[in-house]
């Protein structure tokens, strides 16, 4: 059972190799993503974020959901040596960064809640795969080529009970430099994977890794649970050293 | 004269860190923060600081492959006075794998502790960099594989995460 929707903004696919799932299962996370799409939103007028960020609401009129995502985002910011970071510079509050990783977890966990063991959710590239697909073999991930988007991938992952996120730009011409060597430009990275124990700390560790630019490889190397492929402007690809577990299916 | 002897004092150490990296495949090496004593009218002959940080890598570590790492020459300060006590933090420079950043502490006219606030396993700590052996990472030219796979995990050029996170970094870095 499969099925395929635009939600905020990208593709998510729930796909249960479990017998006796039904349209019901799957609808429940699509109508989860729906919920924290209007809760969490800044492009509605009416989520609760956007109420926050207009100073509309007050700290303790917070829905707890709202209060345990600002919690884990300062949370992160800390692990992350300020490198994840929620506030804009003008002030107000996006925790999108974080919400998508998060919202994919609580969603496996709602077909998990339903009896099943063997699924995925791909929410825009961030995926929480769950014991084994319809063959009976680990599920198969791509990493998509940083360089043909829409054409390639250039690795091939199998994982069982894990999450898996992609940050990136694959924005031509766009260049990152070195904020410590401004005139300097630097072959910088257009992608990194990570794999972790779930969706939610490999997208949150993700985002921020990325940001690091090349040190980011450094920080996923370090961290204990989580493999990391980078993939650098030259087409090179840097991967923490228990990356290749992943990649003998 | 500040800023004479935190460059000198930088360069030295940077040469002694390139060094490390470079004799790396010796059992044991040591970085000597010393600065050359060129006036003889000082009292107390150098070196007399305290060699800080002694780096030791571990017996079973192994050199990282580093295609890119050369030695940085050793500049000899042509004249150097006392240093000024207090503390300084040098500039950070790449060291292929992260930056290196040290905050240096003069008493006396002299080197009394080295302080790595950067350095290239990314932990912000004073942690001396005995037998932390780099990250051995593989790399690999990426090539195009087959498509016969369940999911894709790719970027969306739309991440809105990524763009805050990267210019609130850029914002501290000013």
């Amino acid at each position: 059972m499969k099925e395929t929707k635009i939600l905020m903004g990208m593709t998510v696919t729930v796909e249960i190799a479990d017998i006796g799932a039904g349209e019901a299962d799957i609808n429940a996370v699509f109508d989860y993503f729906n919920h924290v799409d209007e809760k969490f939103s800044t492009y509605k007028a009416t989520s609760e974020i956007t109420k926050l960020n207009k100073g509309l609401l007050t700290k303790n009129e917070l829905s707890q959901e709202m209060c345990a995502v600002l919690e884990m985002c300062a949370e992160t910011k800390n692990l992350t040596d300020g490198y994840f970071d929620i506030t804009r510079p003008d002030g107000t509050l996006d925790p999108s960064g974080l919400v998508k990783g998060w919202a994919i977890q609580n969603a496996a966990d709602i077909i998990k809640n339903r009896g099943f063991e063997n699924y995925y959710i791909d929410a825009g590239g961030d995926v929480q795969v769950s014991g084994v697909s319809g063959d009976g073999r680990p599920w198969k991930i791509g990493i998509r080529n940083p360089f043909n988007p829409e054409q390639e991938i250039v690795k091939v992952v199998s994982v069982r009970d894990a999450g898996m996120a992609t940050s990136g730009t694959y924005a031509r011409g766009q260049h990152i430099y070195n904020p410590h060597h401004k005139k300097s430009e630097i072959k910088d990275i257009v992608s990194l994977t990570v794999v972790g124990p779930n969706i939610y700390e490999a997208d949150r560790f993700a985002t921020a890794a990325f940001a690091m630019g090349k040190r980011g490889i450094d920080f996923i190397e370090n961290l204990a649970g989580f493999e990391g492929y980078m993939i650098d402007q030259a087409g090179i690809a840097t991967m923490t050293s228990g990356f290749t577990q992943y990649t003998h299916a | 004269m500040k800023k004479l002897t935190l460059s000198l004092f930088v360069i030295v150490t940077f040469a002694g860190f390139g060094l490390y990296r470079w004799l790396q495949t010796s059992t044991e090496v040591v970085i000597l923060v010393t600065p050359e004593p060129t006036q003889s009218s000082l009292p107390t002959p150098y070196p007399t600081a305290k060699p800080s940080p002694t780096v030791t890598p571990s017996a079973g570590a192994t050199p990282p492959p580093r295609p890119t790492a050369t030695p940085t020459p050793v500049i000899t300060p042509k004249k150097l006075g006392q240093y000024v006590d207090g503390q300084y933090t040098g500039s950070v420079a790449d060291a292929y794998y992260g930056n290196i950043q040290v905050r240096a502490t003069i008493q006396n006219g002299l080197i009394t502790d080295v302080v790595f606030l950067q350095y290239p396993n990314d932990r912000s700590t004073s942690r001396e960099i005995n037998g932390q052996a780099m990250p051995m990472l593989r790399q690999e030219a990426i090539q195009a594989q087959s498509a016969n796979v369940h999911i894709v995990s790719g970027a969306t050029d739309s991440s809105g995460a990524f763009r805050e996170s990267l210019a609130s970094a850029l914002a501290k870095a000013q």
